[in-house]
């Protein structure tokens, strides 16, 4: 096996265990080792299959969400997800079966039962996802038999979402727990007639900061409607719309190529990846859309809004650029979808990125981020605190951007952050988002206050 | 007392056990935190405390799956322990259990015991715990773990003139400002658990492991301290660090509310005043004149209040002091964990008041939000979770507790001692006149002169 080449290693900061999944650009040979369990031990930022599950799921707005198990799955998920609703806010409240001690030694099924039976009395919830959860599995919950049992006395869709933590250290299985129950949902039932249309679905949007907004309004412009986003802003109605769609753009392809492979295979509903995330993403991702419906019309209007956004925020690009040139950053992001993502918009303001990683990324994505950088770069798979810690200081990163786990060590390096994470609140979707991500990296990068804290850091040892 | 019967548990008002342990163990000099279970359980917790205390917390698991519960946990629990042990190098390692390795039936003591025989790897103590979450909250988890902290050090010891003083899950400011006021008084003492540095980091040098905590060197002379200082008015007797101190090593146990509240500080600093034998000191003297001329300025805006209190028990019952004290009788008292002894004390505390207040335990925020709307209450005392309140009652909450997710510093929120009770008055009060500058002109519009303009006066 070749060898792999990582930073000069001192003892005890890095895991052996590890060298296979941190490579340097140009200095390691062969392929980065990921998509296995996280090393126990090794504080991995991973999370779990429910997880997984829960966040693919979680903004389907008027569904009720159910987690069947004790109550820290439930209070540590409730309302931490960023999606925005235009209707219903069902999907913000958090429910637990709130399995006790008794329910563990007895069984939690009678308890789910009742518990479905109380949610459908108080609230008539179009549908509810039953999670479940590492207990649920070990003492043998058949939650596909409660939840079946529910539909039929109910009459609504009470749909078993098979996310028991303990599957997999990573989420991913987690991702396809949730798709299967989605796939479930939008089943016609029999003898229902599928008239096709017009009409896209986006699947793997979130409608994080209303971004789904700005995609709809850009469709709309060019003449095309969206029936719905897995899973941003939907409801179980136009959810269960989806077999009709002519097309499916996927963004968050971790998250949903395998939906995406599975609406084409069932429905014939042909897909193509898109990414609306940076000015030049998303007038290729409009264009490629334009070219798939073949209409003229559509085609002219997408250029004129094209040359319109592009024109409105180059000069505030330009502006930041100028100030951002040469700043050095890291990515450490959930997939590699999204540090795909960011690769291109940071490099857009002239920022170098020099340390690039995900939780759940795969072969063939590291392959493809790698051809994006340049040489000298790390590329790490389920980094850990100890390994992030130590590439921010060694490569002399300015800013990253990632999730909040990942904020707070930057900011104890005095290092700017970006959030791209779960429950950020600003739209960076589209040529607007773009201007909006331009401002934020600015506001972080060039703050004040790191002038005080580099000096700070040099003077005071506690 | 509301007697909701419900089965599901709707919006959350607590967490779960073994968090408490983990940020038990956060308060030990040197000490990581391992969870043993599947690792959504630990970078869950990352995520909550992070979010509260803007600090990074390195919380580690042992990624037990599906091969594992099959065939038990050992061989990951012990590759955990090492990777532990080579990266952090800490001093002692607090391993707690999750729901998961509790039903698998793992047997801590045993795997630990194996571990430290064979590890070569000497010099840090690992301390298991039991919290499985199907038995309590965080609270639980967090006297849980306090107890066998002290109990792995104990041992009989030379009697010295210091005091033990145990704590609940509160705020590193209140702890720092706990500690300042027994240092005024000038007794000496071992606070556990102190996370006071650990939890809350100036900035400068960045180590992996946070400098702070209780030194075990202090926590192994507990034994032998003249008293404990506990503040656990509802900790139940099983779970009683102070109670099983004075019960093996005849520490005299003197358990006291939370010095938050005028009352409350005052119990604090005249048991620290028998101890120490010194008087009040003039800055705690003074403190005290400023928070008395406070309440007197404020007594009237603060008798509109009408405030729901939830949260950590403890806590809760102190806050329900303050406002008791200062004539903001609440409407409502809730707590998610299962507490009794907090709902037995809040009765005694409001024996007088006029309209005894909704009394909820086992709660979730479904029941808060619906005993808030029942007693009409105007302001709400607890953590980030009530920001349901606000959106459907128009509510303001002042925050305390954990978690503070929404709003910058819950580590530095401060309501201990004379002057930080006088602090959350302030914002109490302030928050009851923001909302009315708000809206009162609105209101004696709709209110008064709706009235007579139909007269047609205008």
């Amino acid at each position: 096996m070749d060898t792999y080449c990582t930073l000069p290693t001192v003892p005890d900061t890095l895991i052996e265990d590890r060298q296979g999944s941190i490579l340097t650009k140009g200095k390691s040979k062969g392929h980065i080792s990921c998509t296995s369990d996280s090393l126990a031990g090794a504080v991995s930022q991973r999370a779990c299959v429910y997880c997984g599950a829960r966040v693919v799921l979680n903004p389907v707005t008027d569904a009720v969400h159910l987690v069947h198990g004790p109550i820290g799955c439930a209070t540590y998920t409730w309302d931490i997800r960023g999606s925005l609703s235009g209707g219903s806010e069902m999907y913000r409240n958090s429910f637990s079966t709130n399995l006790g001690e008794r329910d563990i030694i007895f069984g939690g099924e009678p308890k789910l039962s009742a518990c479905i039976d109380e949610i459908v009395a108080k609230y008539s919830p179009p549908a509810i996802f039953v999670y479940s959860t590492c207990v649920v599995g070990v003492i043998g919950d058949d939650i596909i038999a409660v939840c079946k049992e529910a539909t039929l006395r109910h009459g609504i869709d009470i749909i078993p979402v098979e996310s028991s933590g303990f599957k997999s250290g990573n989420k991913v299985v987690g991702y396809r727990a949730a798709a299967e129950a989605l796939l479930k949902l939008i089943k016609p039932v029999e003898g229902q007639v599928v008239e096709p249309s017009r009409k896209l679905n986006f699947l793997g949007e979130y409608n994080l900061g209303g971004e789904l907004w700005v995609v709809k309004r850009y469709l709309r412009e060019m003449g095309v409607e969206i029936n719905v986003a897995f899973t941003g802003d939907s409801t179980v109605a136009a959810l269960k719309q989806a077999p009709t769609a002519c097309l499916n753009l996927v963004q968050c392809t971790g998250s949903m190529h395998y939906v995406a492979n599975q609406l084409e295979k069932t429905y014939g509903i042909p897909y193509m990846d898109v990414n609306f995330f940076g000015a030049e993403n998303t007038a290729e991702s409009l264009r490629k859309i334009a070219t798939f419906y073949g209409d003229e019309e559509i085609r002219r209007r997408a250029e004129a809004l094209i040359e319109r956004e592009t024109g409105r925020i180059r000069p505030v690009l330009e502006r930041y650029r100028k100030k951002l040139a040469g700043k050095r950053a890291a990515i450490y992001v959930g997939g590699a979808y999204k540090a795909a993502a960011l690769i291109r918009q940071l490099r857009e303001l002239g920022v170098e990125i020099v340390v690039t990683g995900t939780q759940t990324g795969k072969k063939e994505e590291y392959e493809n981020l790698s051809s994006m950088l340049s040489e000298g770069t790390i590329l790490v798979d389920d980094a850990n605190p100890a390994e992030i810690e130590r590439f921010l200081r060694e490569m002399k990163v300015d800013i990253m951007a990632g999730g909040v786990k990942e904020r707070v060590l930057a900011y104890k390096l005095g290092v700017g952050f970006v959030d791209h994470n779960h429950d950020r609140k600003e739209c960076l979707a589209g040529f607007e988002g773009a201007a909006t991500f331009a401002e934020e990296v600015y506001k972080t990068a060039c703050s004040p206050v790191w002038k005080h804290l580099k000096k700070t850091s040099e003077e005071v040892r506690l | 007392m509301s007697d909701q019967a419900r089965m599901v548990n709707e919006n959350q008002c607590q967490m779960c056990m073994p968090l408490g342990g983990v940020l038990a163990f956060k308060g030990v000099e040197g000490a990581m935190a391992l969870v043993h279970g599947s690792q959504g359980c630990s970078t869950y917790m990352r995520l909550a405390s992070v979010e509260h205390y803007n600090e990074p917390i390195d919380i580690a698991s042992s990624s037990l799956n599906e091969k594992q519960t099959i065939h038990g946990g050992e061989g990951n629990l012990r590759k955990a322990l090492d990777n532990v042990l080579r990266i952090y190098q800490p001093a002692v390692i607090g391993v707690v259990t999750t729901c998961l390795a509790e039903t698998i039936g793992e047997d801590m003591q045993r795997m630990i015991k194996a571990y430290t025989g064979e590890s070569s790897l000497k010099g840090a103590d690992i301390i298991p715990v039991n919290t499985p979450s199907y038995a309590g909250s965080q609270s639980e988890g967090f006297w849980a773990a306090t107890k066998a902290i002290i109990a792995h050090y104990a041992r009989p010891v030379d009697k010295h003139g210091g005091v033990n003083v145990i704590i609940p899950h509160i705020s590193p400011a209140d702890i720092r400002e706990i500690k300042r006021i027994m240092d005024l008084m000038g007794v000496e003492y071992t606070l556990l658990p102190d996370y006071s540095m650990t939890l809350d980091r100036p900035y400068g040098q960045y180590s992996k492991i946070a400098p702070g905590g209780t030194s075990r060197e202090d926590i192994a002379r507990m034994t032998g301290a003249r008293a404990t200082i506990q503040f656990g008015l509802t900790c139940p007797d099983e779970l009683s660090p102070g109670l099983s101190l004075q019960q093996e090593y005849g520490v005299p146990l003197i358990n006291l509310p939370l010095p938050i509240g005028l009352e409350n500080t005052d119990r604090f600093t005249e048991t620290l005043g028998r101890i120490g034998g010194r008087p009040l000191p003039d800055t705690l003297a003074r403190e005290r004149g400023w928070l008395l001329d406070g309440m007197a300025d404020a007594h009237k805006y603060n008798a509109e209040g009408r405030p729901v209190i939830y949260g950590e028990p403890e806590l809760v019952y102190a806050f329900a002091s303050v406002c008791v004290e200062n004539g903001a009788y609440p409407a409502a008292v809730a707590t998610g964990t299962q507490s009794s002894l907090l709902l037995a004390r809040v009765k005694l505390l409001l024996a007088e008041a006029d309209v005894q207040p909704v009394l909820l335990e086992k709660a979730d925020f479904a029941m808060i939000d619906e005993a808030a709307g029942e007693t009409n209450a105007n302001i709400a005392i607890g953590h980030s979770g009530g920001k349901l309140l606000t959106e459907r009652r128009d509510i303001p909450v002042v925050r305390m507790g954990f978690p503070v997710h929404d709003r910058i510093g819950g580590q530095r929120i401060l309501s201990a001692g004379y002057a930080g009770t006088l602090a959350f008055l302030d914002r109490f009060t302030n928050t009851l006149l923001e909302k009315k500058y708000a809206t009162y002109r609105q209101l004696k519009r709709e209110e008064l002169f709706s009235q007579i303009s139909i007269e047609g006066d205008q």
